[in-house]
């Protein structure tokens, strides 16, 4: 349980939101032309990585807006939260 | 087994003041190379240990644990069995592990205390009804044991349930599968571990796994804290930590890691004398031979791997248990953790080979591995040792993802996800 500083709202009780996953997959440009592996690349693979993560979170009992954050999920400690389209802060 | 253990072992060493027992597995230093290594200390992964070497004679073997046998998820479930999945491939796979659940205490000769108590599932709208009952039948079909009770009945069977109409959630109905129940989950570690070092087994704990050797499109061996070991064949069994092993590899797994919480009260005189899940609402209660109540509760929506879990989590649980079970409403919680599960899409395991030869994994059980303990162990020992799947895990491959060919358990696993 975390205190997370929505973009839109400031800080809120972790409960307000929910979280949609990993970030950044891009969706398939040319989907006809995707061979079953990259689909199952694209719709099951995740990084699932123990450390810093970018992820998409959603302030579902608040602002309802979409935006990214980067948390370390070894620790729990968030890094960064930037809107929606923007680049990453940290790499 | 060099100490069997028996009445009159018992009776011996009580008469000498419990001092000379024998430790129950040797401390080995790992040896430069091995036929086979398995990388997990948790009931999956000794018993996969075990059955390496009982069943397919491979005794130069290894199991590497990063902490100590059994602290993981192992001793962190709330140790419920049952078999009462929907599809095909499920029921065949949860069924073998509970028929070796059945005679395991006799085979491991060490008491893993499975009781068969009865697993309840409760229905608390029309749709889990329909669910339940057509689980009810598909259980049926595949030769399950499963009935279906009304309100009646099921207040008949566990009388401190509320079933009054007036409550949020109301109960309309629950399947009992009679042969399911519990067994002492640090008991199972043990008894695995005792029986694969009988065997020849090093056990090597307090070791960590840095690195995943491959020459190509072969394994040659893992990097460890206690230095370099070689191996053609490698199992991996690390629950929750399964992608960070994938990722020293150089593949891609379609799990996501997650905490999962539970909790157990101060102990009481017994008072419910089965297990009682309610997906619905989410609670799921059972008590222990100490007395406590054990409470599982559900998982964090992210990923993380604290080992701990949120509040809220825990919360919503008792909320849910208190309405239940009015009569629990003065017990006071005594203790509380998390455990970090790998959570597949389709909420069923992998246990398979990969595109790297003689590496295999076993993973993805999510929520409810610990059932599945012994059946997980003997179908992935057979998987390394033939290097093809047992017919009862084929399904269970990871190419599913690939072809589409999903086993989709997420009505009868134990935890919404």
């Amino acid at each position: 349980m975390f205190i997370i500083n929505c973009p839109y709202c400031g800080e809120r009780d972790q409960t307000e939101f929910s979280c949609g996953g990993e970030a950044h997959i891009e969706r398939p440009k040319q989907p006809t032309e995707l061979s079953d592996d990259q689909w199952a690349e694209y719709l099951f693979m995740r990084k699932n990585i123990k450390g810093v993560q970018f992820e998409r979170w959603n302030h579902a009992h608040g602002c309802r807006k979409w935006f990214n954050m980067v948390r370390d999920t070894s620790n729990d400690k968030i890094q960064a939260v930037y809107k929606m389209g923007e680049k990453p802060p940290i790499k | 087994m060099k100490n069997k253990y028996s009445i009159f072992s018992l009776i011996k060493n009580a008469l000498s003041g419990h001092e000379n027992w024998q430790r129950a597995w040797r401390d080995p230093e790992p040896k430069k190379e091995y036929d086979a290594i398995i990388i997990g200390g948790g009931g999956h992964g000794l018993a996969t240990a075990y059955y390496l070497a009982k069943k397919h004679k491979l005794t130069n073997i290894a199991v590497v644990e990063k902490g100590w046998i059994g602290g993981g998820n192992t001793g962190r479930n709330t140790t419920i069995i049952r078999s009462n999945y929907l599809w095909d491939a499920s029921a065949g796979l949860y069924d073998h592990a509970l028929k070796i659940w059945e005679g395991l205490s006799q085979e491991l000769n060490y008491n893993v205390m499975f009781s068969q108590r009865g697993v309840m599932n409760l229905a608390h709208n029309l749709q889990d009804v329909r669910d339940l009952k057509r689980r009810t039948h598909a259980n049926r079909l595949n030769g399950i044991d499963a009935v279906w009770l009304n309100t009646e009945e099921v207040k008949k069977f566990c009388p401190i349930i509320n079933t009054s109409p007036d409550i949020r959630y109301p109960v309309l109905g629950g399947t009992l599968q009679k042969r399911a129940g519990t067994a002492r989950h640090d008991a199972v570690a043990w008894g695995y571990a005792r029986g694969a070092d009988a065997l020849g087994v090093d056990i090597i704990q307090n070791c960590e796994v840095k690195g995943i050797k491959r020459n190509g499109d072969q394994v040659e061996g893992i990097e460890t804290t206690k230095g370099f070991i070689k191996s053609k064949k490698i199992g991996v069994v690390a629950a929750g930590h399964s992608s960070v092993l994938a990722n020293m590899a150089g593949i891609r797994l379609p799990l996501e890691s997650k905490p999962l919480q539970a909790l157990v009260s101060e102990p009481v005189k017994p008072i419910i004398d089965t297990v009682v899940m309610s997906n619905a609402v989410h609670a799921y209660v059972s008590q222990s031979d100490k007395g406590e109540l054990v409470i599982g509760a559900g998982t964090d929506s992210y990923v993380s791997y604290t080992q701990k879990g949120s509040h809220n989590i825990v919360e919503e649980t008792l909320r849910a248990i208190l309405e239940l079970y009015p009569i629990f409403s003065r017990m006071k919680m005594l203790r509380q953790w998390g455990g970090i599960v790998d959570i597949c899409p389709d909420a069923s395991p992998i246990i398979s080979k990969t595109q790297i030869k003689g590496l295999y994994f076993n993973c993805g059980w999510g929520t409810g591995g610990f059932k599945a303990t012994p059946g997980s162990g003997d179908l992935f020992a057979h998987t390394i040792a033939n290097d093809e799947p047992h017919k009862l895990n084929a399904a269970f491959n990871l190419n599913r993802f690939v072809s589409g060919d999903l086993v989709d358990e997420h009505g009868a696993a134990a935890v919404a996800h």
